[in-house]
């Protein structure tokens, strides 16, 4: 598959300048840079949505409007309902502390009725409608409210915002295949005396593109390789700092080894990519001559 | 005729040529080439001469008529032909068309390479050649530090390294003195002995008249003058005729 990379002494002498010549590789390694951090983005905001729906996926609440009276009655009707797996009653004083976050000190207010709010986790298969249906109906004012539809609208904009990396990294890939195939005709034009003494003496367009082709793939290769260090390096310094809080409120670490894997072939895909789109504009530059 | 058919290496049929949307360079060019001739191109400057070597070394394709090249019709042949006429073909440039960061061993060698060869098989018969046209203790040096003979002949040894069948040049001698056009005519002379189809354009007549047996090709306006006919039907190769 990599057997055009190997190249004779004659061949390499050929299409003089060594790897790192001309700004191709130093192109590459930036957009392989902000290729790999966005897309290090965006999969550890795929990551992040998929742990938090987790975490919610059978998570409910009981809110009862009109208060503390019945609340006894609905923990106990929870408790003995099947597929329950644990019932949390959320303290008035954590109700007045979320509030006043956004209240001030008017949320500590007595006179600021709350109401009452029970925590829920169920098992998988659990009754769900069922549940929902009895505690509404035994106690009445009650409403069973599950936390992945009230999280839906968070979790959908944080999955858009994981595809609009994804997307934005696609992007970037067309500007590189774009960069390349400026690189290719300039690379061309620069040895289109050699190319046309080749063409007289009976080479065929293979056998050009290939010279041309392998330069760009070791261009596309180095620049990609040291673009991703570089990233990987930015990474690993950000995870190792301010991104642990993420990890800690999402419940697990945002990268996998998945996601890891997927970030270290991105210089391989985009030597691939290299490779393909200059030999497409150099077979496409030779057949417009004879 | 038909001995005469089988030693036909060139057939052009009323060709023509244009460049673009301008007028005819070359008009109802109708003759033959025998293999194993030795052909002078001659004509005044402007009369279509180089137009008539690029036909010949497929760097143009013509834009009306019929050229059969090694007995093989070229009007349909597909591009992706072109490459296996063009290694049957030598050409020396006018201006030599060597690669200026190639050294002159490199130079040789390449049709060699593009054809697949490598290692011994490259290695002795340019050193060979190299040897053949005076330039063996050459053989690292780049053409920018060669004199204009020098690259003449260099341009000569990688035109013949791989046996062509035909070897057409665009004044090989335009650029060197007298002794080494002498020169260059005995190395051509001794390539047409071997069995290799010469044809050479040039203004110089006394090369004409140092070449026994070889026939002028004359070109006037774009136009073939060929009183005697006898390009038309060309006698049969000197080597079949020594037979």
């Amino acid at each position: 598959m990599i057997g055009f990379l190997a190249a004779t002494p004659a061949e390499r002498r050929l299409i003089p300048g060594g790897r790192l010549q001309g700004p191709t590789p130093y192109v590459i390694a930036i957009m392989m840079f902000v290729m790999v951090v966005i897309g290090a983005a965006g999969l550890a905001l795929g990551s992040s949505a998929r742990l938090v729906a987790a975490g919610v996926d059978n998570r409910y609440s009981v809110e009862i409007a009109d208060g503390a009276a019945k609340a006894a009655t609905a923990q106990a009707l929870l408790a003995a309902s099947p597929g329950v797996i644990a019932v949390r009653p959320v303290s008035e004083r954590e109700m007045r502390k979320i509030l006043q976050r956004w209240l001030g000190p008017a949320g500590a207010a007595s006179d600021l009725p709350l109401p009452a709010i029970i925590d829920v986790d169920l098992a998988p298969n659990a009754p769900v409608a069922a549940i929902a249906m009895n505690i509404e109906r035994q106690v009445p004012g009650a409403r069973f409210v599950a936390h992945k539809d009230s999280l839906g609208p968070v979790l959908g904009a944080v999955r858009s915002l994981s595809w609009l990396a994804l997307t934005l990294v696609l992007l970037i890939a067309l500007a590189t295949a774009a960069a390349v195939v400026l690189a290719a005709r300039g690379t061309l034009d620069t040895h289109r005396s050699t190319i046309d003494v080749m063409h007289g003496i009976g080479a065929t367009d293979d056998q050009v593109a290939r010279l041309f082709q392998r330069k760009i793939a070791l261009d596309a290769l180095t620049g990609g390789t040291a673009g991703a260090v570089a990233a990987g390096v930015v990474l690993l310094l950000i995870a190792g700092g301010g991104s642990t809080w993420l990890a800690d409120l999402t419940g697990g670490p945002l990268l996998g080894s998945r996601d890891v894997l997927l970030l270290a072939l991105l210089p391989l895909a985009g030597t691939i990519l290299a490779t393909i789109v200059a030999r497409m504009a150099v077979l496409k530059a030779l057949r417009a001559s004879l | 005729m038909g001995n005469a058919k089988l030693s036909t290496i060139v057939e052009f049929d009323r060709v023509g040529l244009r460049y673009g949307t301008g007028a005819e360079v070359l008009r109802d060019l109708d003759f033959q080439l025998a293999r194993g001739g030795f052909y002078f191109l001659t004509g005044p400057s402007g009369a279509g001469k180089t137009s008539l070597l690029k036909l010949l070394y497929l760097a143009q394709r013509p834009t009306r008529g019929r050229i059969r090249l090694f007995d093989e019709e070229l009007a349909d042949a597909p591009r992706e032909a072109m490459p296996a006429f063009r290694r049957r073909i030598g050409v020396i440039y006018q201006d030599f068309r060597l690669i200026r960061h190639l050294s002159a061993f490199d130079n040789v060698a390449l049709p060699l390479r593009i054809a697949g060869a490598d290692g011994a098989d490259v290695e002795g018969p340019v050193r060979e050649m190299l040897a053949w046209v005076g330039l063996a203790d050459r053989a690292s040096a780049r053409p920018p530090t060669l004199s204009g003979g020098e690259q003449q002949r260099l341009a000569i040894a990688r035109a013949v390294i791989a046996r062509p069948e035909l070897l057409v040049a665009d004044e090989p001698t335009g650029n060197v003195d007298a002794e080494m056009a002498g020169r260059i005519l005995h190395l051509l002379t001794a390539l047409n002995r071997l069995g290799t189809t010469i044809i050479v354009a040039t203004h110089d007549l006394s090369l004409i008249a140092a070449t026994p047996g070889a026939q002028m090709v004359r070109l006037d306006n774009g136009a073939l003058v060929d009183p005697t006919g006898s390009l038309r039907h060309p006698p049969l190769a000197r080597q079949e005729q020594g037979r």
